[in-house]
């Protein structure tokens, strides 16, 4: 598919960014020192990000893991679209990559990795997911935005920013891989 | 994409792509310790087979329950001509019980289409080989296994298999897989040669998007892909050929033919193979030969198929087709 | 019985006259008579025809009931306009022998509706093999002069070469229904572009052609005359066109569905488009068309042919073959000759009344619309145009093709010497 040639659509005018790019480097910085710390040391650490923009957050998060550990840190991606729970309120999805690394996930710390939190359902297919693929010691998670109004009992281990919004409002997240620049807009529904 | 798969002549190019790159994604499902996904959780899914065929059920039937769908399998072995009330009835008995998706193989072309088309259940119709019509699971898997063979996995997606040159050798005449290939990979940008004795192509194939060749061994030298179709034994009464031995000396693939192929070509066969008469075992034991695979890929093909007619609430949109 | 004066009624077609039936005959022909003492018709400008004739029905009884029976069959064909159908010998058991046509003749008139002529069998069980007793049927009530294998065709050369010959002691015809059957094994339709695409098997014109070719001859070497059943392809039009020329003795029928309909239509797989002779391509429906009007084609013929519905709610391949045709036949000839200018009401007239009858020697059939003949007349509203309704049709039978179709042309009266068997579209 050719989605990565498409420009960015442009926001709706009232769009205003919380988030540029400098502080989302910084605070995937911190998620990094974070996952280290509480990790002691992420030895066994597994990234894995949901695809789109969870992908690259997570290959970026392994990035500045190696950088701090100077150790490998296996990173791959996790695509929830066959466990979501709201398949028959759509048409089907084109699916996109799962790409376990090699040496499998059993026994591992899976961190999953994804740009928004919001319901919490996309992160319950994607614990779903997991269950099928192997056996975690443990499973995190890390979003850059938490925007809250969970409709399960989730919540993150690490996360980049706590953005309380309204229903009304939509959290955009650009990431330079996909979208041409790193950004975080919140703005209207359109048509509210 | 349509809602039913009657034939490979109704994808388009985008819903065709749209498969096989779901169907790469789903090959990977095959590589897992657990090879079940929950998608089709409460679909229920009818194998509706008239005409014997096991490797064609057993491989729809692996790919439903990977995608966790209800099973129900009805074989009416016997009735070689089933009476055309019976298959009215049979489809509106399962219709009762709550099917979600026929999948039926019959003797007799167009009986798929009829069960869509004539108001008799509501269910979704997939074709899993209809008399000698079509068969377009069939023709999906052999353009998945050309499109990764020949652009490979990673490097395939997304793409169509323009300008490659398939050549597809034997009884057109008699052939769904051969209608169904000449279709779907027409739509998918190849070009086509059949290779056959007259007596087997049928009347009216000028008008395919094809051409047509009476002689093997010019067409092999410009074939990316030889695609081997089934000759039965039993042709050889009806006078469509003399006799097997000099079919397979006209028209059988074996070692030194197979080397007159470009270095990258591969030879293909929807099974069950005849040794010694289409393929000889020295060709269908090599490398080049992708049949065993294309057993694999058909098991990815069919999930992929289910997937994006039942795994929404309608089937899946192409680009082409959103609003 | 008394009289009806039909009032206003272009005869053939022509100038509005006025037409007087007094019993069983018609007793004048012209402008303003007098209505005294008469049941007047106000006809309107609708088209007076003679009655019409069908050289090609299948009644079904004896045997298959449940798809029609001389009842429904002749109420369908006065409904059409018909009155007199030449029924088809292919019944359980077959019209083999003058105790089964004499039955058929029987029940024919018995209902009244249209007369019915058996067509006796050329063949035992029409299996081919041995000639069924031709002259016993010729001598029975029945008269038969037209026999016929129909369904089946009379493919070994000897045996039809004896058929024709041995009929010409009565003056009668052999009808063949051509096709090879070796040609035609497996055949589910017409063979070409559309048969290929399907994978449905095959019916080649030339298994039309060559049998109708070798007939022609055979029918000119021992100075016969033949008659082509439902003539169906550009090349059997070239042949006949050719054998007359000839002067070979040499008559055929086209079917309305073959006027109209082409096998594009059985991309639906709905097997209410299967029919022996298949349909065949756009082509051959304009060349049929053409050779109707330059009489190459003599005339057109329903073949007629009820199911029951079971035997078409089915898969292509198990469907049985075959249309109902007696109510809608006038209706796609207006639509496919006369509307498009190929034809007017007398060559109507000729085609499907005049000439049937004089191929199958009906007797007070297919007579002129003129003073002394038989009051057997059909009236024609052919400004009408609707969609058909196989809901109302008097056949046993719904297979029609052209169920929803807008057709022009409604019957809205028919007479049988003299009695009304239809009045204002309903049945008497």
């Amino acid at each position: 598919m050719d989605k990565h040639d498409t420009p960015a659509r442009p926001q709706a005018s009232d769009a205003r960014p919380v988030l540029e790019g400098p502080d989302i480097a910084r605070v995937l910085t911190r998620i990094a020192h974070e996952i280290v710390e509480r990790a002691k040391g992420a030895d066994d650490v597994v990234l894995l990000g949901i695809p789109t923009r969870g992908v690259f957050l997570a290959q970026r998060l392994a990035a500045k893991l190696e950088q701090i550990t100077d150790r490998t840190i296996p990173v791959g991606s996790l695509d929830i679209t066959m466990y979501r729970d709201d398949l028959r309120m759509h048409p089907p999805r084109a699916l996109a990559r799962t790409d376990i690394p090699g040496d499998g996930i059993d026994g591992r710390l899976v961190v999953l990795v994804d740009d928004v939190l919001f319901s919490g359902r996309t992160i319950r297919a994607a614990l779903d997911a997991l269950n099928d693929i192997g056996r975690p010691r443990a499973v995190q998670l890390a979003v850059l935005v938490d925007r809250g109004h969970r409709e399960l009992p989730i919540r993150a281990d690490y996360v980049g920013k706590n953005l309380p919004t309204s229903l009304r409002e939509t959290v955009k997240v650009q990431l330079a891989e996909e979208d041409g620049r790193d950004t975080v807009l919140l703005g209207a529904k359109a048509g509210q | 994409m349509q809602r039913h798969l009657i034939s490979a002549a109704d994808l388009t190019r985008d819903d065709a792509v749209l498969i096989l790159d779901t169907a790469e994604e789903m090959a990977r499902v095959a590589d897992r310790p657990i090879k079940k996904l929950p998608t089709l959780r409460g679909r229920t899914i009818v194998n509706l087979f008239f005409e014997d065929s096991t490797r064609t059920r057993i491989s729809f039937e692996a790919a439903e329950k990977r995608l966790s769908a209800d099973v129900i399998n009805f074989t009416a072995k016997g009735s070689s001509v089933s009476k055309g009330e019976s298959l009215k009835d049979t489809a509106q008995t399962l219709e009762a019980m709550g099917v979600d998706a026929v999948v039926i193989r019959h003797g007799a072309s167009g009986a798929p289409y009829r069960l869509a088309n004539s108001g008799w259940i509501d269910a979704a119709v997939i074709n899993a080989g209809d008399g000698t019509h079509q068969h377009p699971t069939q023709a999906l898997l052999d353009a998945f296994t050309v499109r990764r063979r020949l652009l490979g996995r990673d490097a395939g997606l997304g793409q169509d298999l323009s300008g490659k040159r398939i050549t597809i050798v034997g009884d057109v005449l008699h052939s769904r897989v051969a209608r169904s290939n000449v279709d779907l990979l027409h739509t998918l940008g190849a070009e086509v040669t059949l290779v056959a004795p007259p007596t087997l192509v049928p009347v009216g194939v000028d008008t395919w998007p094809c051409t047509v060749s009476y002689d093997l061994d010019s067409a092999l030298p410009k074939s990316d892909a030889v695609m081997m179709l089934r000759v039965q034994r039993e042709r050889m009464n009806a006078a469509f050929f003399p006799t097997e031995r000099e079919y397979s000396r006209r028209y059988g693939l074996d070692g030194d033919r197979m080397a007159r192929l470009p270095e990258h070509a591969i030879v293909m066969h929807p099974g069950p193979m005849v040794r010694g008469m289409e393929i000889t075992a020295e060709v269908a034991d090599s490398d080049r030969c992708t049949a065993v695979e294309q057993v694999a890929n058909g098991v990815s093909i069919r999930m992929a198929v289910l997937y994006l007619l039942l795994g929404g609430n309608e089937p899946a949109q192409t680009r082409t087709e959103e609003k | 019985m008394s009289k009806i004066l039909i009032r206003g009624a272009k005869v053939l077609g022509g100038e509005p006259q006025d037409v007087l039936i007094d019993g069983e005959t018609i007793a004048e022909v012209g402008a303003g008579l007098s209505a005294e003492g008469a049941e007047v018709v106000e006809a309107g400008g609708k088209v007076l025809l003679p009655g019409l004739v069908d050289l090609h029905t299948h009644l079904r009884e004896p045997g298959r009931e449940d798809s029609e029976t001389v009842l429904t069959g002749t109420r369908a064909a006065a409904s059409g306009g018909y009155t007199a159908v030449f029924a088809m010998a292919n019944t359980f058991p077959v019209a083999d022998t003058a105790g089964v046509v004499e039955q058929v003749w029987r029940l024919g008139r018995e209902h009244g509706y249209c007369d019915v002529q058996p067509i006796g069998a050329v063949t035992v069980g029409l299996e081919g093999r041995k000639l069924a007793e031709l002259g016993a049927m010729h001598e029975s009530a029945a008269g038969v002069t037209v026999f016929s294998d129909d369904g089946k065709c009379v493919d070994d050369a000897v045996i039809m070469r004896r058929a024709l010959e041995y009929v010409k002691a009565f003056g009668g015809v052999v009808a063949q229904h051509a096709q090879e059957p070796r040609l035609t094994e497996g055949a589910q339709m017409n063979e070409g572009v559309v048969s290929a695409e399907l994978g449905l098997g095959g019916w080649p014109a030339v298994a039309e052609e060559s049998v109708i070719a070798r007939d022609v001859l055979l029918a000119d070497h021992v100075g016969s005359r033949v008659h082509i059943c439902h003539l169906s392809t550009a090349g059997s039009v070239e042949i006949v066109r050719w054998a007359k020329a000839r002067g070979i003795q040499v008559t055929a029928e086209v079917t309305p569905h073959h006027l109209l309909l082409t096998d594009e239509l059985v991309r639906t797989y709905n097997p209410v488009y299967k029919v022996n002779p298949p349909l065949r391509t756009e082509r051959d429906v304009l060349t049929l068309r053409e050779a109707l009007a330059d009489g190459t084609i003599d005339i057109v013929a329903t073949d007629h042919a009820p199911h029951p519905h079971e035997d078409k709610d089915c898969e292509w391949a198990a469907a049985a073959m075959g249309m109902v045709g007696l109510e809608t036949a006038l209706s796609v000839v207006q639509e496919t000759m006369v509307d498009t200018g190929l034809l007017d009401w007398a060559g109507v007239a000729d085609r499907m009344s005049f000439k049937p009858a004089q191929i199958g020697q009906a007797t007070g059939h297919g007579r002129p619309v003129s003073a002394g003949e038989p009051a057997n007349l059909t009236l024609v509203d052919t400004a009408y145009r609707g969609r058909v309704d196989p809901a109302g049709f008097a056949s046993r039978s719904r297979n029609t093709p052209y169920e929803g179709r807008e057709l022009p042309g409604r019957v809205t009266h028919t007479w049988l010497r003299g009695k009304a068997t239809l009045v204002d579209g309903k049945l008497t």
